[in-house]
C-alpha cells in the first residue's frame, strides 16, 4: 500500500536530511505506529505519502502509484484515497459537525443525496451520534478529533494518516480515539499513525517503526514504544 | 461540480472583503469608462473624418474696403476684377468644374448668423458690411488641396485663402489629444485595478486558508479550490463593467450629444458605436480581473 524505496529528503537550507535512505513497506490493512523524537522525520514521511513534498532521491509508491510519475493534475485524486488527521484537528469553526464532515465530500463534487446518506453513518462510527449539529467550540478536544476522523474517513480512503492525533488530548480520552482508529483499521483501511504517546503504542501492540535522525532504527511487529529487548 | 457551493463561497469571499471589493469595482468602473470614452472618441473622429474630408472646401477671401491685409494694399476689389478672378480660379487644375461659388456679404452674414446662433452678442455686434466676400472652391480631390491653395493665394484681389481642412485638422488633433489622455488614464487605472484585485485575492486566500487547506487535504481539484477566487475577481470586474457601461451611456448623452449642439460635427456618434465600446470594455475588464486573480492565486495558493 505504501512503499518507500531508499528515500532521502533534504529540505532546502538544511544540511541534515529529514529522511535518510529510508526503505519501508506498509501492507494493505496494516496498522503502523511511526515513533521517534521530534525532528526525526515522522511528519516528513507523512507529507511524502501525500505528495506535499518531493523526495530528493528514492522511489515512493502509494496505492500502486509511483508518485514521481504522478502528474500534479492527478495529485488530488491520490489525496482522495488518503484520509488525514492532525494534532490540531483542523475543523472549520463556522461549520457544525455535520457540515464539517460533509465539506470533505462537497469539495470533491459528491452528489448531495450521497452526502446525506454517508455523513450520518460516519458520525455514528466515530461515536458522535446526536451531536451532528454542535459547533466545534461546543465540543471537547476528544470529540473534535472524532469529527476530524469522521471527515478523514467519510470518503472511505484506502489509507488513513494520523499525525499525533492524541497530542492535544488527555490520556483517558485518547483511548476512545484509538478505539475509533482501530475500528477504521478493521474496515480494511491502512492506518499510519505518528505519535509520541508511549502508553498508547504499548497498549495497542501493533507494528512500530522508529525513526531517529531520519533513519529507521527499528521496525518491529507487535512492538512497544521504548526499545524492546 | 456543485454550482451552489461555488457561489456561496464566492458570496462569502466578496462579503468578507467588502471594502476591497468596492475599491476594485470603482477602479474597474472608472478605468473601463475611460477606455470606453477613448474608444468612443476614436470612432467619433474616424466618422467625422470620413464625413468631412470629402466635403471640405477652400475659401478664397477677397479684398473688401477696409480689409486689413498686405496683399490688398488697402484697396477693395471691383466687380470686374471679381469676375476676372472667378475665371482665373476656375482654370486652376484640381478645382471641380463649376466648383467656384461666389458668396456676397449678405450671404456671408446669413452663414455667420447661423454658425453663431447661440452667441447673440456677437451677432448683434456684426453687420453685413463687416462680412468679407469670398469664393468657395470645390475640389476634385479634397486630399490634394495644397497646390490649389498656393495658386489661389497669389492671384490679385485675394486677401486670404483658408483651407477648411486645416481648421478641422486642429479640431481633430484636439480630439486626438483627448483620446490619448483618456486611454493613458485608462491604462493606469487598469494597472491599479489589477494590483487591487491581486491584493483582494491575497486577502481572500489568507482569510480562507483553513478551508483551502482542508480542500487540498481531502483531494479537491485545483479548479474547485481556485474557482471561487477567480469568480470573485470576475464578479467584481463584471459589476465594475456594468457601472462603466452606465458611465459610457451618460458620456454619450451628456458629452457627445452636447458637443453636437455647439459644433456641427456632421456625423453624430450612434448607439451602435456606444454598444461596441461597452462590449469591448466589459470583455477587457473581466479578462483583466480574471487574469489578475489567477496570477495572484498561483503565488498565494499553493496547490
Amino acid at each position: 500500500m505504501i512503499h518507500f524505496d531508499n528515500v532521502t529528503k533534504v529540505y532546502t537550507n538544511q544540511n541534515r536530511p529529514a529522511l535518510d535512505h529510508v526503505s519501508v513497506d506498509v501492507d494493505k490493512g496494516e496498522f503502523v505506529f511511526l515513533v521517534g523524537p521530534s525532528g526525526s522525520g515522522k511528519s516528513t514521511f507523512l507529507r511524502l505519502v501525500l505528495k506535499e513534498e518531493r523526495p530528493n532521491s528514492g522511489a515512493i509508491h502509494v496505492a500502486g502509484k509511483d508518485l514521481a510519475r504522478l502528474s500534479n493534475f492527478k495529485v488530488p485524486h491520490l489525496r482522495r484515497r488518503i484520509g488525514c488527521v492532525f494534532q490540531d484537528f483542523r475543523l472549520l469553526p463556522n461549520k457544525n459537525v455535520y457540515e464539517n464532515v460533509a465539506f470533505a465530500l462537497e469539495v470533491i463534487g459528491k452528489p448531495r443525496r450521497f452526502i446525506r446518506k454517508v455523513v450520518p453513518e460516519v458520525i455514528e462510527l466515530v461515536g458522535l451520534e446526536g451531536k451532528a449539529h454542535r459547533m466545534p467550540d461546543e465540543l471537547s478536544g476528544g470529540e473534535q478529533q472524532r469529527v476530524a476522523m469522521a471527515r478523514a474517513f467519510v470518503n472511505r480512503p484506502m489509507i488513513l494518516l494520523a499525525d499525533e492525533p492524541t497530542g492535544n488530548i488527555d490520556p483517558a480520552t485518547s483511548i476512545g480515539i484509538m478505539k475509533v482508529l482501530d475500528r477504521i483499521n478493521r474496515t480494511g483501511t491502512t492506518v499510519v499513525m505518528a505519535t509520541h504517546d508511549a502508553a498508547i503504542v504499548d497498549s495497542m501492540r501493533k507494528r512500530v517503526v522508529e525513526l531517529e535522525d531520519g533513519k529507521i532504527v527499528r521496525d518491529q511487529s507487535r512492538g512497544v514504544y521504548g526499545q524492546a529487548y | 461540480m456543485r454550482a451552489n457551493f461555488i457561489f456561496s463561497e464566492v458570496w462569502i469571499g466578496l462579503r468578507r472583503n467588502l471594502t476591497m471589493t468596492i475599491a476594485v469595482v470603482i477602479t474597474v468602473a472608472v478605468g473601463m469608462a475611460m477606455l470606453g470614452v477613448g474608444l468612443m472618441i476614436n470612432s467619433q473622429v474616424s466618422m467625422m473624418q470620413s464625413y468631412w474630408y470629402d466635403k471640405v472646401e477652400v475659401s478664397v477671401f477677397l479684398c473688401n474696403q477696409g480689409t486689413a491685409s498686405e496683399r490688398c494694399k488697402g484697396k477693395g476689389i471691383t466687380d470686374e476684377e471679381t469676375t476676372a478672378l472667378k475665371a482665373q480660379l476656375e482654370k486652376i487644375p484640381g478645382v471641380a468644374p463649376g466648383g467656384v461659388i461666389y458668396e456676397n456679404q449678405q450671404q456671408a452674414y446669413e452663414n455667420f448668423k447661423q454658425s453663431f446662433a447661440t452667441n447673440k452678442a456677437l451677432i448683434d455686434a456684426a453687420t453685413v458690411k463687416d462680412m468679407p466676400t469670398s469664393f468657395r472652391l470645390k475640389l476634385t480631390d479634397p486630399e490634394n488641396y495644397e497646390p490649389i491653395v498656393k495658386a489661389a493665394e497669389v492671384l490679385p484681389g485675394v486677401s486670404q485663402v483658408i483651407n477648411q481642412r486645416e481648421l478641422i485638422g486642429k479640431f481633430f488633433s484636439m480630439l486626438d489629444t483627448l483620446r490619448w489622455a483618456a486611454i493613458t488614464i485608462a491604462i493606469i487605472l487598469v494597472l491599479a485595478a489589477a494590483l487591487l484585485i491581486g491584493n483582494t485575492v491575497r486577502l481572500s486566500a489568507f482569510n480562507r486558508r483553513r478551508e483551502t487547506g482542508i480542500m487540498r487535504l481531502v483531494g479537491a481539484s485545483n479548479l474547485y479550490i481556485q474557482l471561487p477566487f477567480v469568480m470573485e475577481g470576475m464578479i467584481a470586474g463584471l459589476i465594475g463593467g456594468v457601472l462603466a457601461a452606465v458611465l459610457l451611456i451618460a458620456a454619450k448623452v451628456f458629452m457627445f450629444e452636447e458637443i453636437t449642439k455647439f459644433i456641427a460635427i456632421g456625423a453624430p456618434l450612434g448607439w451602435d458605436e456606444v454598444a461596441t465600446s461597452i462590449t469591448l470594455t466589459m470583455v477587457i475588464g473581466v479578462l483583466i480581473c480574471v487574469l489578475a486573480s489567477f496570477v495572484t492565486l498561483r503565488r498565494y495558493l499553493r496547490v
